[in-house]
């Protein structure tokens, strides 16, 4: 087990046009994106939005495999969804195709070719957010976003904070189970092989070494945050300033512009 | 003293009481802390010396006597932040300091829990990375860089925050005698040009050796205080303690103990070399 392999919300740095775009820009084109997916209704629709995400891609420089490798832990639940469409959408002509219980109206085909296009834009958008969006900035970014719910006494200062340090300590837990792993196995312990009972349970001298310890690291850092005067979100100012530019305004303008074409489109069931 | 900036007077502290005993940690610890020296607390494990760290940045509270960082008593909770800002602290373990996965963010997280406008922030950590030379790495994930780099960013991360004084808990036990010289040098220079009170918690001889002042501690009481040179010369009382003394002295006492008439207060393999050499020619 590799786990340096793991690409939970990777980053590729780059100096692309999306890259510099503001967080809060891309957070708020990615909701919109999402939202426009689902006003998608048919070919017309879907070609535009498929355009679109062709050209942010290419525009972000990250380049074709990175996303499609992304896609692969969804290829199952994508082929599942695409089948139940393909089967169970009732059309009103006569089956295309009829055998056993199963019944396959040509309704059902652009069904499941629409579910599966979907899914698969749904999981590309995010990713090219995460891929072109340094964890911090999207930190800060939802951050700013949300900070109007702290006039709801929504914690959004102390989950931003939250997450953050979790991004900070995934390496170093990362690294460390690396080693509690090596020392287990030193002893004997035996991870890969055994049915999958028996490999969850080998997990538990692993899982509970680590508890603890990210406890204490937990503890360390607090008090190592106290220590340079952390007393909440108050009063906090940033190095960095998030700054609207004038292509963030383009972006969104034309993020909107579409959005509202594919609504439209949507609506009369193109 | 008047220009003490730290300073405990008959400071007693024990745990909570569990299972009926309370352990004692410090048991009267009167020490003064002058501006811009550099202290080194020497003691054993479980002599109280960290614990006495703790206390002087009002991380731990005294359960007897009293702590006055720059005249402020630690107890008063009013005047926390201006304590903490004025006397920072570096641990053991730099991974558990560091706060964000930038070097420059993190270095940048005092000043901005101070509320430091942004363009003065950006100079602080500039200044503060480049006093501890690692400026180059500003742009660096914490995680890549070696134990020594992580603690002079932790290092870093505390001068941002302009102290008068740095508390330093053991912060070369963890790291390699590369690490431990990188780290050893930094503190050296941030108290020398700039003038930042050091106060170095260890149990290395030869890092304590190096301060201006060293205080020994056994037991939760101080039992030497004064220059390393004269401190080491106790050499029985040190070692009575569990402490073992730098190899020079060691040498030098040994040699005594045989007849030879040595000083003692050789601290360098130089100074040591020219007792030998004078005892002979």
């Amino acid at each position: 087990m590799a786990l340096k392999d793991i690409t939970l919300g990777q980053y590729f740095p780059g100096n692309s046009v999306v890259h510099r775009l503001d967080p809060r820009t891309k957070l708020l084109l990615t909701v919109v994106y999402i939202v426009a997916l689902f006003l998608c209704s048919h070919v017309v629709s879907y070609a535009v939005m498929l355009l679109t995400l062709i050209a942010c891609i290419l525009a972000s420089q990250v380049g074709f495999r990175p996303i499609l490798r992304g896609m692969k832990p969804i290829f199952f639940i994508a082929c599942i969804t695409g089948l139940l469409n393909l089967f169970y959408t009732k059309g009103e002509g006569a089956p295309l195709v009829s055998f056993w219980v199963l019944e396959i109206y040509p309704e059902g085909i652009w069904a499941a070719v629409f579910m599966v296009l979907r899914i698969g834009m749904l999981i590309c958008g995010t990713f090219l957010l995460t891929y072109t969006t340094s964890p911090i900035l999207l930190t800060d970014g939802l951050e700013s976003l949300l900070s109007p719910l702290k006039k709801l006494h929504a914690p959004i200062h102390e989950l931003a904070m939250m997450m953050s340090i979790a991004l900070r300590f995934i390496p170093t837990l990362i690294e460390e189970t690396d080693k509690i792993m090596s020392a287990q196995k030193a002893r004997g312990a035996d991870f890969d092989t055994g049915n999958l009972l028996q490999r969850a349970r080998a997990l538990v001298p692993l899982l509970v070494p680590l508890f603890i310890s990210a406890f204490r690291r937990a503890d360390e850092l607090a008090v190592a945050m106290e220590c340079r005067c952390y007393h909440g979100g108050e009063g906090r100012t940033r190095l960095r300033q998030l700054k609207y530019a004038r292509r963030d305004v383009i972006a969104l303008a034309g993020g909107a512009a579409i959005a509202v074409l594919v609504g439209v489109l949507g609506h009369f069931g193109l | 003293m008047s220009n003490a900036i730290i300073k405990t007077e008959d400071l007693r502290f024990s745990y909570a009481e569990a299972e009926g005993i309370s352990p004692v940690v410090l048991d009267g610890v009167d020490l003064a802390i002058e501006e811009g020296s550099f202290v080194a607390v020497l003691g054993h494990n479980g002599s109280g010396k960290s614990t006495l760290a703790k206390h002087l940045n009002a991380i731990l509270l005294p359960s007897g006597g009293k702590v006055y960082v720059d005249g402020m008593d630690t107890v008063d909770e009013d005047l926390l932040l201006d304590i903490r800002r004025t006397v920072g602290m570096v641990f053991q373990n730099p991974d558990n300091q560091i706060v964000a996965n930038v070097v420059e963010e993190d270095v940048a997280f005092a000043p901005e829990n101070l509320g430091v406008p942004p363009e003065e922030i950006r100079r602080r950590v500039d200044e503060a990375l480049k006093a501890v030379g690692m400026y180059e790495y500003r742009e660096h994930a914490p995680h890549l860089l070696s134990g020594g780099q992580k603690q002079r960013v932790a290092i870093a991360g505390v001068i941002a925050m302009a102290p008068r004084c740095i508390v330093l808990d053991e912060p070369t036990a963890m790291l390699d005698p590369n690490g431990r010289d990188e780290v050893m040098r930094t503190i050296k220079a941030l108290n020398r040009e700039k003038g930042i009170t050091v106060v170095l918690i260890t149990h290395h001889m030869d890092e304590a050796a190096q301060a201006d002042r060293l205080v020994v501690m056994s037991r939760g009481k101080v039992i030497a205080d004064g220059p390393p040179r004269e401190v080491f010369q106790r050499v029985e009382e040190l070692k009575a303690v569990g402490l073992t003394v730098p190899e020079t002295v060691e040498l030098c006492w040994t040699l005594r103990q045989d007849g030879l008439d040595l000083p003692l207060d050789a601290l360098s393999d130089e100074a040591c070399a020219q007792a030998l050499y004078h005892l002979f020619c």
